[in-house]
């Protein structure tokens, strides 16, 4: 397998909102650290899960992969390319090869065009297809994504969070992509509606080579999805490798308190120490060292002023941890 | 449904005020510029409904004629500030920054002063007449427009169909006019309708102050200069354009109402 | 029995005419149990415990019996119901930042609810609170008294919710969906200070949810519900284990991660979704409002409400329940 997509070094910080009081007291704007380099690589068609809880930066992580956002610093490389230098016509080659799937099936589709005329757009824009050929293409992607063709006509408020979100994927679709990137894509929708598209997802996957990135805040998708996973910790990858072998071992401290806090479907009760104490830190103001120290249980000193580097360290696949392998 | 009914009465105003403007000649009993000395001044009775003028002219006939050039004055004192403030607020609300910070600070600065009395300092450099007064009306009213319409843009531009949109390849300009635009103008065109209320009470104020409309075209706000020197002889002379101004803007209100309420449009 | 529902049924008045949202719903809570409330958005399971509290708006019309150690919920004046509400019945919200007043110090709004439902006096009232946000897990209680919520993050907020809800020692704590909007690892410390709470207390919990893993990590017992009905009830491990609904067995199958722990990725076993999608509220189907989007229905469910049926420790209302 080859690397299709690679990222090094990433960085991106925001500026976080400054109060009056700030201001008088003149205290300079505070600086949300979103990402503090990330490093992934994707391959040619697997699904990478990427997976965080909330300000770990995985969704400004795959905005910057679709140059949503730009970032402050490094490199992304797809298929050769450097993403960030490109311009004018090979930045719209990049666009088709890369698409994106949004979280909110409500606010992601234009709520005045239909079906047809969102879709189309991006076959006209692109040139996918001659005019005459737009309505048949329109077709096979309405069924690509199990809709009927009676879909076509109709307008996004007229569908459930379910359709809209196969409307979002067949948008995604029609531009003949490599690469999905798909940010939360089934966390607004109901246990019932989220299998259906989990489901169209890997059968896409399966019938057109396609290559998945599927970001979410539940690890029991990224175990049933993903062939790889990349789990974040406040804006770094802290664990990387292959789904099966981290969920059976993780080495990563933070990576075994996510695993043993995600609710089991085997009957048990909860008794005793919770999986990991303590809140997330604050991006405005992340921990020296390994941003989890505070709350590892097996930390020592140096871990908070050392950086551990995402290394392989004498285990099978790259971990963020001076604790690791050692 | 409750809703619809003062919609529908606002409706049937305009239409009539429309029917006016359209084909005078069919509702006015009398040539509006005849002169009847035989009947100067005369008071509302079966003959003149609205009585006479000074010069004996029949004031139900002046008023219904005169709506062609006040329905004008709504439409083109709403046209330009909502084309220059639109097109404004959508540039600032799409590209922020130092221009919106500009706009922000000069919006500030164009709201502080009374209505009025700014479009009236402008009318005073330019000069009387209606076509100075339109561009007294954009210079002073885009500032509405702007604001509304850069509220709605930043709203939608923050949607993930504009991301989704730029993830496509999509140019800005497609962006902006094809998505963008007819997402936030909706409140926009809504407040326009209820703002052709306002310029008609406007256009009728200055014109009664001799800086919209001149003399001898007939407008409702020069028509009731007219009878202001007679006020205490002969009150009827201003009676009916009086009535007029408050159908048509009362027309619009409840249109402009109706119409929020009807689209869902938040106010 | 502690809590005692009887045919509950909620209907909403809207523009568009009316939602049966809770349409003759039978649950029972004793005393020290857990029992977790599960549904899909539209099930009617947050209705259903609102209703108990009696925190529904005008525009809902609520009938059916709501029994609370042998009175009747639902035929109480607000007066007679104050003690009962707050008091021997907490609650606790999905979103604490909108169920607590921003502009109180937290301090304050645990002191309401303890005047409200205490007679102490104000050095005890102090005592109790600096006790009740130690019990909950919030440190620094002294200073934490006079922060604001917004200085609170969205576990501790949680936390502090709970401490006054806990306030007047209620019997009975219904939590609505209290860890929907936290990260797995608060989750995680939320869900297990629920149990600890309930243990040291000794009291109640009913737990709106809409995650079954929730549910099976905190609750002895389990209602399912589906557009306004109560699908089946009884031990969790036993209803999760062989369901006795067509609704339950499609949920769980729909579920990822169900299985044993095998090595997975893309390679793991395919999810079965329903198909269809959420039912209408405004038209309650006649039959098993499931039937639509059931694989074992047979003309029967369109047509006939399938009744509850008790056997054992369990309750089930199914036509085809032998088909499953």
């Amino acid at each position: 397998m080859s690397v299709l997509l690679d990222v090094s070094g990433l960085e991106r910080r925001f500026a976080g909102a400054r109060g009056m009081g700030d201001m008088i007291a003149r205290r300079p704007r505070p600086v949300v650290h979103a990402l503090s380099g990330v490093s992934l690589q994707v391959q040619d068609g697997e699904t990478l899960g990427i997976v965080g809880e909330s300000g770990c930066g995985k969704s400004t992580l795959a905005r910057c992969m679709v140059r949503l956002i730009e970032p402050d610093a490094g490199r992304i490389v797809f298929d050769g390319q450097d993403v960030l230098a490109l311009d004018g016509p090979a930045r719209r080659g990049f666009n088709r090869a890369v698409q994106m799937v949004f979280q909110d099936p409500y606010a992601s589709l234009n709520p005045r065009k239909t079906v047809h005329a969102t879709l189309a757009e991006a076959l006209r824009v692109h040139r996918i297809v001659p005019e005459a050929g737009i309505a048949a293409r329109v077709l096979e992607l309405l069924d690509l994504v199990q809709l009927p063709a009676s879909a076509a006509g109709r307008h996004p408020h007229e569908f459930s969070g379910g359709q809209r979100q196969r409307i979002g994927i067949a948008r995604a679709l029609s531009v003949q992509p490599r690469l999905i990137i798909a940010d939360e894509p089934v966390s607004a929708l109901d246990v019932s509606v989220q299998a259906q598209i989990v489901n169209l997802f890997m059968d896409l996957q399966r019938r057109l080579g396609l290559t998945l990135v599927f970001i979410t805040h539940d690890l029991r998708l990224v175990r049933h999805m993903a062939h790889r996973v990349a789990v974040m910790y406040l804006g770094r990858v802290v664990e990387t490798g292959p789904v099966a072998e981290i969920f059976a071992a993780p080495r990563h401290p933070y990576t075994q308190a996510l695993l043993r806090a995600v609710p089991q479907m085997t009957p048990r009760e909860l008794r005793g120490e919770p999986a990991v104490s303590g809140e997330l830190p604050s991006p405005l103001a992340p921990p020296p060292g390994c941003a989890f120290h505070p709350r590892c249980p097996v930390a020592e000193a140096r871990c908070a002023r050392e950086l551990p580097a995402l290394e392989r360290r004498g285990g099978g696949w790259p971990v963020a941890c001076l604790r690791a392998g050692g | 449904m409750r809703a619809k009914i003062p919609l529908a009465i606002g409706c049937l105003l305009l239409a009539v005020m429309l029917a006016f403007a359209a084909v005078p000649g069919w509702f006015t009993p009398y040539d509006p510029l005849e002169f009847d000395f035989g009947a100067l001044m005369a008071p509302p009775s079966a003959a003149h409904v609205f009585g006479t003028d000074q010069f004996g002219r029949d004031i139900l006939s002046r008023t219904i004629a005169a709506a062609r050039v006040d329905l004008q004055i709504a439409v083109f004192a709403m046209l330009g500030p909502l084309l220059i403030g639109g097109l404004i607020g959508l540039m600032v609300g799409w590209f922020g920054g130092v221009a919106d910070a500009v706009f922000g600070r000069l919006a500030d600065l164009v709201v502080t002063f009374p209505f009025l009395v700014l479009v009236i300092a402008v009318v005073a450099v330019l000069g009387p007449g209606l076509i100075n007064m339109y561009i007294a009306v954009a210079c002073v009213g885009w500032v509405v427009y702007a604001r509304l319409m850069r509220g709605e843009v930043r709203v939608q531009s923050a949607a993930d169909y504009v991301a989704a949109g730029r993830v496509l390849g999509y140019s800005t300009t497609r962006i902006l006019f094809g998505h963008v635009l007819p997402n936030a103008i909706r409140p926009v065109l809504v407040y326009a309708v209820t703002d052709m209320a306002l310029a008609i009470l406007l256009g009728s104020s200055l014109g009664y102050l001799g800086l919209g409309a001149q003399p001898p075209e007939a407008e409702w706000g020069v028509l009731i200069a007219d009878g202001k020197n007679f006020f205490t002889t002969a009150p009827w002379i201003s009676l009916a354009p009086g009535i007029a101004i408050v159908m048509a803007g009362l027309g619009f209100s409840l249109v402009g109402d109706g119409l929020a309420a009807l689209l869902d449009v938040k106010r | 029995m502690t809590l005692q529902v009887r045919d509950l049924r909620v209907v909403f008045q809207t523009k568009s005419g009316a939602i049966h949202a809770v349409d003759g719903v039978d649950l029972d809570v004793g005393a020290g149990e857990v029992v977790g409330l599960v549904g899909e958005s539209g099930s009617g399971k947050s209705v259903t415990l609102r209703a108990i509290a009696r925190l529904l708006h005008a525009n809902a019309t609520v009938s059916g019996g709501v029994s609370w150690r042998g009175a009747d919920l639902l035929a109480m004046d607000e007066a007679a119901m104050r003690p009962i509400r707050g008091g021997q019945i907490g609650i606790v919200f999905q979103e604490p930042m909108a169920a607590l007043n921003p502009v109180l110090p937290i301090g304050l709004q645990i002191d309401e609810s303890l005047v409200a439902h205490t007679d102490l006096d104000r050095a005890a009232r102090r005592r109790r609170a600096l006790e009740l946000l130690d019990q909950v897990g919030i440190a620094a209680g002294a200073t934490r008294l006079g922060q604001y919520p917004h200085e609170f993050s969205g576990g501790m907020r949680q936390r502090a919710m709970i401490a006054i809800a806990l306030a007047a020692n209620p019997a009975l704590l219904l939590a609505d969906e209290p860890t929907t909007a936290l990260d797995v690892t608060i989750q995680d410390q939320i869900l297990r200070l629920l149990l600890r709470l309930k243990d040291e207390l000794g009291m109640a919990l009913l737990l709106v949810t809409h995650d079954l893993g929730v549910v099976a990590q905190t609750c002895e017992k389990v209602v399912v519900m589906y557009a306004g009905r109560v699908c089946e009830w009884g031990p969790t491990a036993d209803v999760f284990a062989r369901p006795n609904h067509a609704y339950t067995q499609a949920l769980l199958r729909a579920m990822p991660g169900t299985g044993a722990m095998p090595g997975t990725g893309a390679t793991a076993e395919t999810l079965i979704p329903i198909p269809g999608m959420a039912p209408r509220l405004d038209a309650p189907s006649p039959g098993c409002a499931f039937t639509p989007r059931c694989t074992v229905s047979e003309p029967l469910c369109a047509t006939a409400r399938p009744p509850l049926v008790v056997e054992h420790a369990r309750a089930f209302a199914c036509h085809g329940r032998g088909r499953l």
